[in-house]
């Protein structure tokens, strides 16, 4: 069992779409490799699930290595363990969402669905990578096709909104770059052996002088990813001005690359560091997750109100993985999935109504429950998701970040997170307020009265999507016994530093 | 025969001074079929094994990074004469052309196998000379006479700075071999000001800021082959020499000039990155970014070692390989039309999609963008310059890959995103011009993944 297959099925998906010519068959080829591909993720987690069931131990499973430049020791070395594994089955799901979802497109369909394949495969190979450099390369090889979806497919302000998301995306992984660099000069210098292994380096100890520049240039850049305040400035005009796929794409995955590096590079092979500064970190989440959902409150375009609403909740991610704690852990990774199948809903669901009604503001729609029902259920359930109700995966994640942020002490980490609990109101206002406007009441624009509700592609789109929601939310138990066991092992590095418990 | 690789030139050369004599290039396309023929063997005869070796009592050297510098170089060659096939077909100076670029090629060899100082030298205006006809080889045109005078003129200048910090060198060592004076070179003010010269000729060749101001007016006033021709080889065989010359026989100086190389990094990249911007025309815009490019480099040989030493030259084979793709485009599209301004080329993938994605995968490559060869070029340049703990060059660095970026998109959105009314109509495609950017595009996609190359080159990467 390869996780090689991983990324080679979505490499063959692309290669077939460049040389196939008609339109209908472009978009089936895309649709079966990522429906392959979701399926091959489903069957890996079982074959895991099972190993682990088996009692193999070991902080990876799956794990296969091929040299790649040996005078640098750069591998191509893959494995898995729950984080990775939920992730993987994030981006599965919210691909073959956004594939159905622009079944209607017309304009470049080759390349249209070339770049989403080639993103999704840049997705994918960042999340099997256990060698730095590797992870690396599959974290670039995004920036362009999110340019070009952007730019050519978008809508509003679309080259400027390109540029900025490709520029600050660089310069993010800039950062990271340099980051881990020094960590490989580190690793030769105070480990005893130059490496990109993300488990030996896990082995070494470094000094903190080495340490906290490397943690904070790391965390930075993959914060930038995931707009993590001051760096969110890409993610509005980024997000509204892609078509809807790539929207849902960027939101619901390419975020959260940003906050599992964050976990896993920054937190797990720098502990110290993360002890003595996360709490940098926790001051610009709780930024992240006030301000995002003031600056929600104000939007008036639903696709810039769930662009805000994203750098909200994924401030809750960096607070969990700042928290510092297994139960905070848990609940970051929770988050990340929850949050991203969410996302992907709610922009699925703008999408369709802007596909029919040629407006995304929210007080020109009006009684979208009415005349399209699907798409209106669709939205209202992206929305209580987000605010947090339970029966929905929202409520779970953010209960176990709330839970465990206040297992940390101190009247620091209470304020943060007092304040994080608090903007679930302000989420709350603008949620109900937006579902007001636009899905409930009565028909405002007598245009609206012809159109059409969801078609077969955009159904089975959003019932992918809400599954997985619902999956989550009243059953949360079987991603908890994935990913608990990971968390722990990323926790143990810090129980050696006092974190007082 | 250490000497194959300038025989084999010269051989060449002589043929082509037979056919002058017998006006032979007037059926122009089997002259063009022979000469690029000719090359081609020239380059197949270049991989054979060849054995390391001095001549000439350590004059001449032959090591075997240097036959994979000289090889790279001779690929350049092949694609550069490939690319400038339709230039040259209506062009009546065809031989006089080659003849001018392959003794031009003969002056690298020279160069790059040179043991001694002054073998040295006579190599690089061997090879300086011949651009400067080739530089004004438009003879009708009257930038491309600019071009041809401020070569000549600033070459002039940049040698006589070269010559009169060789004769300092002379003068504090008392010998002019590598081994010589690597063996006996220390640290006094004659030395270090000998070096500060030997630097600025050095970095005018190399197009390093602030010796760079020849550069946009050159790039610009030639014609493209011959501007391939200048960025591609000319600053790949200095770049060569100059790792040799810092690495093998500076070694002493080492704390000395790795302030010097810091400097001349960051100006580069930052001055090319930002003059970039505001360019309208392609020519000088990739001037400035072979700049940039340049500057890049100078990140890789700051990290003065052994990773520092493969990765420049692994970057320069996929510069090449990039550049010559994307000004074989250009050329392309001006042999077909006539423009050469970055607006032309609003909406060229509607109009000639090929063309459009090849000078797209050369730009990403020239950007760093995976899975583009560039992207490991660059970040292998990156690592290096880490190893010596330059943090400032690497922020300054890390800050114009953003830069850069930002310079490339910039063309990619004209000619993908942007559209005009009046686009470019469709190019014609000469066979020769599409196996060379073919060639080109395949190198750049496959080479990152080509395992044992980067392995080879850190195994030939001895530093003396």
């Amino acid at each position: 069992m390869n996780l090689s297959l991983l990324i080679l099925i979505p490499l063959i998906t692309a290669l077939a779409i460049l040389l196939v010519k008609k339109d209908s068959t472009i978009k089936l080829i895309a649709l079966m490799g990522s429906v392959v591909q979701l399926g091959i993720a489903v069957w890996i987690t079982f074959f895991y699930i099972n190993l682990r069931k088996a009692g193999i131990s070991g902080d990876m499973l799956l794990q296969s290595t091929l040299s790649w430049f040996a005078p640098l020791n750069i591998h191509f070395s893959a494995g898995v363990d729950g984080i990775s594994l939920t992730m993987i089955l994030l981006t599965a799901m919210v691909v073959v969402a956004g594939i159905l979802v622009s079944w209607k497109i017309e304009r470049q369909v080759k390349e249209f669905f070339f770049l989403i394949v080639l993103l999704s495969l840049g997705a994918y190979g960042f999340f099997i990578s256990t060698d730095l450099f590797m992870m690396f390369f599959f974290l670039e090889l995004a920036v362009i096709p999110k340019y070009l979806l952007i730019g050519i497919w978008g809508s509003g302000k679309k080259e400027y909104s390109a540029m900025k998301l490709a520029l600050m995306l660089m310069a993010g992984s800039a950062l990271v770059f340099l980051g881990i660099t020094a960590l490989y000069f580190a690793s030769g210098i105070y480990g005893g052996q130059y490496t990109w292994n993300i488990h030996e380096l896990a082995q070494m100890k470094f000094p903190m002088e080495v340490q906290v520049p490397i943690y904070l240039l790391v965390f930075t850049g993959f914060g930038v990813f995931t707009a993590m305040f001051p760096f969110h400035t890409w993610a509005p005009d980024g997000h509204s001005s892609a078509p809807t796929a790539a929207s849902m794409f960027l939101a619901g995955i390419s975020m959260k690359l940003g906050g599992y590096g964050c976990l896993r590079v920054a937190t797990y092979l720098m502990p110290d560091a993360a002890q003595e500064w996360s709490w940098i970190f926790i001051i610009l989440a709780s930024i992240a997750i006030i301000y995002g959902a003031f600056a929600t409150m104000m939007q008036k375009d639903l696709k810039y109100m769930n662009a805000y609403s994203s750098v909200s909740h994924c401030g809750f991610v960096i607070l969990g993985i700042a928290m510092l704690t297994k139960t905070a852990f848990m609940g970051a990774v929770m988050q990340m999935v929850s949050h991203g199948i969410m996302t992907a809903l709610f922009f699925a669901a703008i999408g369709m109504i802007y596909d029919r009604a040629h407006t995304r503001q929210a007080n020109e729609l009006g009684g979208m429950l009415k005349q399209m029902p699907f798409i209106g259920t669709a939205f209202i359930i992206a929305g209580l998701t987000s605010l947090g109700l339970p029966g929905f995966s929202g409520f779970v994640s953010e209960m176990t970040i709330f839970v465990g942020s206040w297992e940390r002490t101190g009247i620091f980490y209470r304020v943060a997170t007092i304040l994080a609990c608090a903007s679930i109101v302000v989420t709350a206002v603008y949620i109900l307020r937006a579902i007001g406007f636009a899905i409930w009441g009565s028909i405002t624009n007598k245009e609206f009265e012809k159109l059409k509700d969801a078609s077969w592609n955009e159904k089975a789109a959003s019932i992918l999507l809400i599954a997985g929601i619902v999956l989550i939310g009243t059953l949360p138990f079987w991603i908890i016994n994935l990913i608990q066991n990971d968390t722990i092992t990323i926790f143990n590095k810090f129980i050696s530093v006092a974190v007082a418990n | 025969m250490l000497l194959r690789f300038e025989v084999v030139i010269t051989l060449i050369i002589f043929i082509l001074l037979v056919l002058k004599l017998n006006d032979a290039d007037k059926k122009v396309k089997s002259f063009m079929i022979g000469i690029n023929v000719l090359l081609l063997i020239n380059f197949l005869v270049g991989l054979l094994p060849l054995g390391e070796g001095t001549l000439f009592m350590g004059f001449f050297r032959s090591t075997g990074l240097l036959v994979l510098q000289k090889n790279i170089l001779n690929l350049g060659l092949l694609l550069i004469s490939l690319t400038s096939y339709t230039y040259l077909s209506r062009n009546n100076n065809r031989i006089e052309f080659y003849i001018l670029l392959l003794s031009s090629m003969l002056g690298v060899f020279s160069m790059l196998s040179s043991g001694h100082i002054l073998v040295l030298y006579l190599g690089l205006e061997m090879s300086t000379i011949p651009l400067a006809a080739l530089a004004n080889f438009n003879k009708s045109m009257k930038n491309s006479s600019e071009a041809g005078i401020k070569l000549i003129l600033s070459s002039a200048f940049s040698t006589g700075i070269l010559l009169f910090g060789i004769s300092l060198l002379y003068g504090a060592v008392g010998n002019l071999s590598f081994e010589n004076i690597a063996a006996n070179l220390q640290m006094n003010e004659l030395s270090v000001l000998a070096f500060a010269f030997i630097i600025g000729g050095f970095g005018f060749k190399m197009s390093v800021v602030p010796f760079h101001l020849w550069t946009a007016d050159v790039y610009e006033g030639s014609p493209i082959p011959v501007t391939n021709f200048l960025s591609v080889i000319s600053k790949g065989s200095v770049i060569f020499v100059f790792i040799s010359v810092l690495y093998s026989i500076f070694a002493s100086f080492t704390e000395a000039w790795l302030y010097a190389i810091t400097i001349l990094s960051i100006l580069s990249m930052t001055v090319g990155n930002l003059f970039a911007m505001r360019q309208q025309n392609i020519k000088r815009f990739l001037a400035f970014s072979s700049i940039a490019q340049v500057g890049f480099v100078l990140v890789g040989i700051a990290g003065a070692s052994k990773i520092g030493m493969t990765s420049a030259t692994y970057f320069v084979l996929i510069y090449l390989l990039s550049n010559i793709a994307s000004f074989g485009v250009i050329s392309a599209i001006f042999d077909s039309t006539g423009k050469e301004n970055i607006d032309d080329y609003k909406g060229l993938y509607k109009s000639n999609p090929y063309y459009a994605l090849i000078f797209a995968v050369s730009l990403f490559s020239l950007a760093g963008i995976p899975p583009t060869a560039g992207f490991f070029g660059k970040l292998f340049l990156l690592t290096a310059g880490m190893g010596n703990g330059m943090y400032v060059l690497l922020a300054f660095a890390a800050i114009n890959l953003v830069l850069s970026l930002y310079n490339y998109l910039r063309i990619v959105k004209t000619m993908f995103i942007d559209d005009a009314i009046e686009r470019l109509p469709l190019v014609d495609k000469n066979m020769a011009v599409k196996i060379a950017l073919a060639i080109c595009t395949i190198g750049i996609i496959i080479i990152g993944f080509v395992t044992p190359l980067f392995q080879y080159i850190d195994v030939l990467s001895i530093i003396k």
